[in-house]
């Protein structure tokens, strides 16, 4: 194909992120199953490349998850949306940028509904002034957290301290992603590279050294899917979307699984387990799963973060084989201590997963 | 004992590929009608067998169509040949027929 020619379709798929004064929205589960990602980014971004980012205590749960369970109706989820973007307004920012891919999804349907249908964000701003006396100005800029990261991926590049390649070998780490759904599926063109050309973590690791592996259902569901979970007589569903996906990507032997989204980080590393469990078949070599990192915790890696002080600890699929082909010099001792060097306790250790 | 409640659901894979259809193509020369079908359903619904079992007229032929057989002949003996269905079809679809003529591909 002609350069010029890929080049200008490749225009196509990119998309518009602010420079700087971000307005952080977190996310309820990236915060609660993995809370170390979510101060990483805000360390990053604020001490590593001099950004202004405003984590708001004032800002709530977008109610996503009970909106996609359909027991938050799209009245309240608008105008619960509405009071994050007067909130933004009132702090003197323009910039949204969400850390949870179910926020940055709602977020982007609400403001497409706003635009398609006017007389719904009029009726929006009319239930928000009623219930706060807020008034509100849309987001002039909506990017994902990883986005930001995305964009910054080659001056973090430029400051890194280990490379994603096995330094035993200096083989590139064979890097599989999972981007969530909610990501680019519903509007291909608010994502980077849309649906088609997942890039906005395959640009981040490609940028660190790894090699980034198109397995065959790159682009399936994680399984988690809201309804499906929440009801236990689905759940079968959901681990089975997981299993597909963990079946595809074996084969290619990858050093670890890279998400977006918090929800899938945290079912592709817990369903591991529960997959462990049932079936004693585990995905990584040596009876090991195989490590998911969120982009937060891989960008701080890589920027040579402490990986208990990013809270590695708290996923189920160990991650010292990772740390130690990177060369990254931990304390084992230290996995389980909190900031004061106190014991923490220790999880029970599974049947068949190697930890 | 299963501690967790569920299980992992298999995967629902249809092949087109390697399934064997050749028991739909002599059902479409014996019971030519069976294909005007359009899935309405409307046997299902009247069907007097499936009103107490599982038993589905519709998915049935489904499966026949999509080579399916094994489910299709452990489903056929639920019918009870009544014929409800046929007097409902609105495509004028012999049902009676098309069962009869599953059960001697099926089970010959």
């Amino acid at each position: 194909m002609n350069l010029e020619g890929k080049q200008q379709i490749w225009k196509d798929y990119q998309k518009e992120i602010a420079d700087d004064k971000y307005y952080y929205a977190r996310s309820c589960i990236r915060q609660t199953f993995f809370p170390g990602s979510e101060w990483a980014y805000l360390d990053i971004l604020g001490n590593k490349l001099g950004k202004t980012v405003l984590d708001d205590p004032r800002h709530t749960t977008c109610t996503g998850i009970g909106y996609h369970s359909d027991v938050v109706p799209i009245e309240t989820i608008m105008t619960v949306v509405a009071r994050h973007f007067a909130l933004m307004t009132e702090a003197g920012f323009e910039n949204m940028t969400p850390s949870c891919i179910t926020s940055f999804g709602i977020y982007t349907e609400i403001l497409h509904t706003w635009e398609t249908h006017p007389e719904t964000e009029e009726k929006t701003r009319e239930f928000l002034w009623k219930a706060t006396k807020r008034e509100f100005q849309k987001p002039k800029n909506l990017a994902h957290t990883s986005d930001i990261i995305y964009k910054f991926r080659n001056e973090i590049a430029a400051q890194k301290k280990y490379s994603l390649r096995d330094v035993h070998s200096g083989r590139p780490l064979q890097i599989v992603d999972h981007i969530g759904c909610h990501y680019a599926k519903m509007f291909p063109d608010k994502g980077i590279g849309g649906a088609e050309f997942p890039a906005v973590l395959s640009g981040m690791v490609t940028a660190w050294g790894g090699q980034s592996v198109d397995y065959p259902e790159r682009r399936h569901c994680c399984g988690f899917g809201f309804r499906n979970y929440l009801i236990m007589a689905n759940r079968g569903f959901s681990v089975a979307n997981s299993k597909k996906k963990f079946e595809s990507m074996q084969p290619y032997e990858p050093d670890f699984i890279i998400t977006n989204c918090p929800g899938c980080a945290m079912f592709l590393d817990k369903w591991q387990y529960t997959i462990s469990e049932m079936e004693g078949t585990t995905y990584g070599k040596n009876g090991y799963g195989i490590p998911v990192l969120t982009y937060e915790e891989a960008a701080a890696l890589v920027l040579g973060y402490d990986p208990w002080e990013i809270g590695l600890q708290m996923h189920q699929v160990s991650v010292e084989p990772l740390l130690e082909k990177m060369g990254i010099d931990y304390d084992p001792e230290a996995k389980y201590k909190n900031i004061k060097g106190e014991d923490m306790g220790q999880p029970a250790c599974p049947t068949y997963l190697k930890v | 004992m299963n501690i967790w409640g569920f299980s992992i659901s298999e995967a629902r894979v249809i092949n087109y590929d390697k399934n064997d259809k050749s028991i739909a193509a002599q059902l479409s020369k014996e019971v030519p009608d069976s294909n005007l079908c359009i899935g309405c359903g409307g046997c299902s619904a009247t069907c007097t067998a499936g009103n107490l079992t599982d038993f589905n007229i519709r998915k049935l032929q489904m499966s026949i169509k999509r080579g399916e057989t094994t489910e299709a002949a452990r489903e056929l003996h639920k019918c009870m040949l009544c014929g409800k269905c046929l007097t409902v079809c609105p495509r004028g679809v012999d049902t009676r027929k098309m069962i009869l003529t599953l059960h001697k591909l099926l089970h010959n």
